[in-house]
């Protein structure tokens, strides 16, 4: 078995095509069904590892402090994100808990963490070479890490609570805004580059 | 017509897009060492276990209540479609349309357009072999988004925990609900698009040459053409 490192195939159709040699920042689609091929990421490399430190401490805020507090009647309260993972966890629907724990705060923990680990200079490439299965798990993670869908939730649970309470939204929710951003950067580079760029292990 | 990496006794690696000869289904990958697979294994028949028994949970999905809220006035129970209407009757139209495309739009969109993409493969059909192949990427895509209801309801079960006054409680809908999302996603996962163009054979290569390039750079030629190696 041998590669043939100057042909690419599509994922989507199996056409198949020679590499073209890609300027930074272009995008080679296949003629055929219009899937993305290969992207040269350009200079997004360099800013993964400050990015998802970043991420990683907005994260961690987010998870500590309260979401949202509401206040009826003089009687308040307020919640965390764990906080939801628990009353339904205790309202008896463990399942649907396990769900919004794994989207909502392991597997994005997880992707960062592993990311900060492969981007580290000098320690991050020997990482790359011999622990290639977890890159290969971290890229098949990347679905399920639902943090912008979750902000998009709380929006809505702030509206539909509004009628009913006086809705205030907390420190949590400003670190879940910033993480959805800098996890959205993040995101653009695709870790497929990692094997690429790279001599073979 | 147009060379496919089958056609070359070629597989591509899913992972790290390296394309080998003379490589056998399951052997690892030299690159990246993720498991190489002429087409993803079984995919059909996994295909339509997940999407089955999404259609299934499906069901108590919707007619279940996927939270109770007590309040001074009572119990109330909402399922997902009684929802989208509460937020609509008090006018709020944006968030209703958001819940209503997410809850119910996205996921009953994601079982048919899997279902349909898997019946035309059985049938060997070559129609609109480049728009299906669009239309699995969409069902990729869009999917994740229909877990916002899951979200809403574990968020307002989180907050709203005011003992005698108000309580919100989530219901076994919501457990459903999130399954189907759970199985659709790994049934989008399972299917291979490429089953398409190959159970369509020489009449898929036809429409090659429609769909343009968009965006971005070009490709030196697709390698059947001339000027390919061999």
């Amino acid at each position: 078995m041998h590669e043939e490192s100057h042909l690419i195939a599509c994922d989507c159709c199996d056409a198949l095509y020679r590499r073209a040699s890609l300027q930074a920042g272009q995008t080679a689609r296949c003629r055929r069904c219009g899937e993305i091929l290969e992207r040269q990421p350009g200079q997004a490399r360099q800013n993964l590892l400050p990015l998802s430190i970043a991420c990683l401490i907005l994260l961690l805020i987010a998870n500590l402090l309260p979401v949202v507090a509401i206040e009826i009647q003089g009687h308040a309260s307020q919640t965390t994100l764990f906080g939801a993972v628990v009353a339904l966890a205790l309202g008896g629907e463990p399942l649907a808990a396990v769900l919004v724990l794994a989207t909502t705060i392991l597997f994005p923990i997880f992707y960062l963490l592993v990311l900060i680990v492969l981007t580290l200079p000098r320690i991050g490439s020997r990482f790359r070479q011999r622990m290639s299965w977890l890159i290969r798990a971290v890229r098949s993670a990347r679905p399920w890490g639902m943090i912008e869908i979750f902000m998009l939730g709380i929006l809505i649970s702030v509206v539909k609570l509004a009628s009913m309470a006086t809705v205030e939204p907390g420190i949590a929710l400003w670190a879940l805004i910033g993480a959805t951003v800098l996890l959205a950067m993040i995101l653009a580079f695709d870790l497929r580059d990692f094997w690429l760029s790279e001599p073979r292990p | 017509m147009t060379a496919t990496a089958r056609g070359h006794r070629l597989i591509t690696c899913l992972h790290c897009s390296s394309v080998w000869r003379d490589a056998r289904d399951g052997q690892p990958c030299g690159r990246c060492g993720g498991t190489l697979y002429r087409r993803k294994p079984d995919s059909i028949a996994r295909t339509w276990a997940l999407l089955l028994t999404a259609m299934i949970l499906y069901v108590p999905a919707n007619v279940l209540p996927v939270m109770e809220s007590r309040s001074l006035f009572g119990v109330q129970e909402d399922t997902i479609l009684s929802g989208v209407i509460l937020f609509w009757v008090n006018g709020d139209y944006g968030l209703a349309a958001i819940i209503f495309i997410a809850s119910i739009l996205v996921p009953l969109f994601k079982l048919l357009a899997l279902t349909v993409l898997l019946i035309l493969i059985q049938l060997r059909s070559g129609w609109a072999l480049p728009e299906r192949t669009r239309l699995y990427r969409v069902v990729e895509l869009i999917g994740r988004w229909s877990m916002l209801d899951v979200f809403v309801v574990a968020l307002l079960a989180g907050l709203v925990q005011i003992e005698g006054l108000a309580q919100i409680k989530a219901g076994l809908g919501i457990t459903a609900f999130g399954m189907v999302v759970v199985l659709t996603m790994i049934a989008s996962k399972t299917f291979d698009p490429r089953l398409a163009w190959d159970a369509a054979g020489m009449r898929g290569a036809a429409t090659g040459d429609r769909v343009g390039m968009r965006g971005g750079a070009g490709i030196a030629g697709g390698v059947g053409s001339p000027g390919g190696p061999q």
